[in-house]
């Protein structure tokens, strides 16, 4: 960690995302090696790579849930416990217990948390803003359901709108569309090019590869290093998909067309996409 | 009737009834967040380590000092979550295999040193081996003001941190992220439990204590929807239980304390995993034999209609015996409850002798709403 730089002082501000030489390991294990990722604000990305590429741990690294063995993340060019009011998490939907006895206005009211502060509780005010999120992720009749009786996309729903109620101006989401039907796929995604477009950076682990140049703007292909990032158009290529995924590749129908200047795009964070 | 009056009169009974409702409520209190942060089983290493405390503290006080018995029980526990924490740093253990290890260890340990106090002999010792299975009668009206105060410490805390111990226990990770300080607050719950633990050491004992942290939140994570409605009846199981084992167990002469509430609790949970609107065997069982019914009523007046349609006539009399033979099993019940709902008359359909039916007006309006629901699949209605 670069100490000082000024407190004050901002390290890549240009970016609501930069991590420098991010370095995880699990006992002995690298699991990220060396990350070194930038992504502008305004962007919808995708962070691609095949299971074990260390997605999930990029996201956890990034929200300070894991430690680092090295490197550092900046958000907006802050530290994380300055910016923390700006992030917005949606984890993976499996690592909560769902039978925990609540309903899903309950756990969107939990977004709140943070910002209610010591010994007071969610009011009225905090009640009709965890509604309003609620119906953004048309889940508004499901309010007073039990949890444990949702289906696996109304909870990814519900995990959605909690993140949303804490009006945040980067969003991290694990998988968002892990395991849910095609009508709730359009709905989520909707819904995150709204949050782009409203201003807002989202950043989705992603595991659908046919779908990433309809879905993004922005792409991060990782596999324990960073393999390519930036705007999709340009980085979304048979050659990058062959480092990431190895041999695999052939399984993903929507090649791009075959790339006549490739260049495996790398390393660069060409600034604003748009 | 005269011998029950007279035994809550007594100076005895009322403070092991205060006592047992006093240990009831906070464990019960506790025991949820215990349960729901799936922590049973540090529950049960803390109960245990505490024993090697216990005689530390008697061997230490030369007697039995609640305050030295109290103190050591707690600082051989918080030794044991210690060792817990280094044992799966350190090593590739879990964590279920690193609390296995200083459960049993701490357990030993206690059992050794107890052997060690008895064969010194002296009147203290009788108070000791309570602490194994406990005895509510040994309590003393001065020990009442030691679990009055850690149950009103451990209820003002969680009323204060209500919603911090909520998100912990659903979700750490989006509790730090939203930046509380999630280590302080499970760290808080623990020593919490070791307190409940440690006050409810001489009425349950080591043993069986850690029931008195499930069996109440178990047993009431059955009835309830909200956090708040499982703590509030996990700790009126946990007194009930608590008193009503206490007054057993005082009854019967030489009887140990905490088997009996844990029989009592155990009872409430069982009573609970059957019964429990929504959640309960036998409630589930009737829901789905309910279903079972009405999905089979819906076939057999399908079937009806479909058989009315092949012979284009909507009110066409089906003989009972072609109804069965597509269902393959017998309908005479289903066509039973058919007829009892209005939807379909026995008729006569001379010169055939057998029992044949047909759709009524609500029948074929009932049939047809069916079909609409399963999207108008006609042909593949039954099998
Ligand atoms: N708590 C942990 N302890 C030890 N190893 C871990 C832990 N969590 C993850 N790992 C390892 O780190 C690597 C990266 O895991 P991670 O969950 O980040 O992958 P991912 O890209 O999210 O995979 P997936 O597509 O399956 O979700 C994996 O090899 C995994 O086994
Ligand atoms: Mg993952």
């Amino acid at each position: 960690m670069p100490q000082g730089a000024g407190t004050d002082g901002l390290h890549e501000p240009q970016f609501a995302l930069h991590v420098e030489d991010l370095t995880v390991s699990y006992h002995t294990n690298p699991v990220l090696w060396d990350i070194d990722l930038d992504i502008p604000p305004g962007v919808l990305a995708a962070v691609v790579g095949p299971n074990g590429a260390g997605k999930s741990t990029l996201i956890k690294a990034a929200l300070g849930l894991v430690r680092p063995v090295a490197g550092h993340v900046r958000y907006f060019g802050q530290g994380y416990a300055a910016a923390r009011r700006r992030i917005g998490y949606v984890p993976q939907r499996s690592s909560v217990d769902w039978d925990f006895p609540t309903d899903a206005l309950d756990v969107v009211t939990m977004g709140l948390y943070g910002k209610l502060g010591w010994f007071r509780r969610p009011g009225r005010a905090a009640r009709a803003r965890a509604l309003a999120a609620l119906a953004d992720v048309g889940m508004q009749d499901y309010a007073a359901r039990q949890i444990s009786q949702l289906s696996g996309g109304q909870q990814q729903r519900v995990f959605i709108a909690r993140a949303l109620v804490q009006d945040a101006d980067i969003y991290f989401l694990d998988e968002p569309l892990a395991g849910v039907d095609a009508t709730t796929e359009r709905t989520i995604m909707a819904l995150l090019r709204r949050l782009r477009d409203a201003g807002k950076t989202v950043i989705v682990v992603h595991h659908d590869l046919s779908t990433v140049r309809r879905y993004f703007d922005w792409l991060v292909m990782l596999n324990v290093r960073i393999i390519a990032q930036g705007p999709v158009s340009e980085v979304y290529t048979a050659e990058n998909l062959r480092r990431t995924y190895g041999g695999q590749v052939a399984l993903i129908e929507d090649l791009p067309p075959a790339p006549g200047a490739e260049g495996p795009t790398a390393e660069g964070g060409q600034d604003g996409p748009r | 009737m005269t011998g029950l009056a007279e035994l809550f009169q007594s100076q005895l009974v009322q403070t092991v009834l205060i006592g047992a409702a006093l240990l009831g409520v906070v464990s019960g209190v506790l025991g949820s967040f215990a349960v729901l942060r799936r922590q049973s089983l540090m529950g049960d290493t803390l109960s245990h380590a505490a024993l090697p405390g216990v005689c530390l503290g008697f061997l230490l006080a030369g007697g039995r000092d609640l305050g030295s018995i109290l103190a050591g029980a707690f600082l051989t526990g918080a030794l044991a979550a210690l060792a817990v924490v280094l044992i799966t740093r350190t090593t590739r253990l879990k964590t279920d295999a690193a609390l296995g290890i200083a459960l049993s260890v701490f357990f030993a340990l206690g059992v050794v040193l107890l052997t060690l106090v008895q064969a010194r002999g002296g009147a203290g010792q009788m108070g000791l081996s309570t602490f194994l299975f406990g005895q509510a009668a040994a309590i003393l009206r001065s020990d009442l003001w030691v679990m009055a105060g850690v149950t009103a410490a451990a209820l003002a805390l969680v009323a204060a941190f209500w919603k911090e111990f909520k998100l912990v226990s659903f979700d750490p990770d989006f509790a730090r992220v939203q930046g509380l300080p999630v280590l302080v607050l499970e760290i808080a719950l623990t020593v919490m439990v070791a307190m409940a633990i440690v006050v409810g050491l001489q009425m349950v004992g080591v043993v069986l204590m850690v029931a008195m942290l499930i069996a109440p939140a178990a047993a009431a994570r059955q009835w309830v929807r909200s956090l708040g409605a499982m703590v509030l009846l996990s700790a009126a199981f946990g007194a009930f239980s608590g008193m009503a084992g206490a007054l057993i167990s005082a009854q019967a002469r030489g009887l140990a304390t905490g088997p009996v509430v844990v029989l009592v609790a155990s009872a409430l949970v069982l009573l609970s995993l059957l019964l429990a609107p929504g959640r309960g065997l036998i409630w589930q069982a009737l829901r789905a034999r309910h279903d079972a019914q009405r999905l089979r009523g819906e076939r057999v007046l399908l079937t009806l209609h479909g058989l009315g349609a092949a012979h284009g006539d909507p009110a066409y009399p089906s003989e009972a015996g072609m109804i069965d033979a597509f269902h393959g099993v017998t309908s005479r019940r289903a066509l039973a409850r058919l007829q009892a709902r209005g939807l379909v008359r026995a008729v006569r359909h001379p010169p055939e002798e057998t029992p044949h039916w047909e759709l009524t007006d609500s029948g074929r309006d009932a049939a047809r709403a069916a079909l609409r629901r399963t999207g108008g699949d006609v042909e593949g209605r039954a099998r």
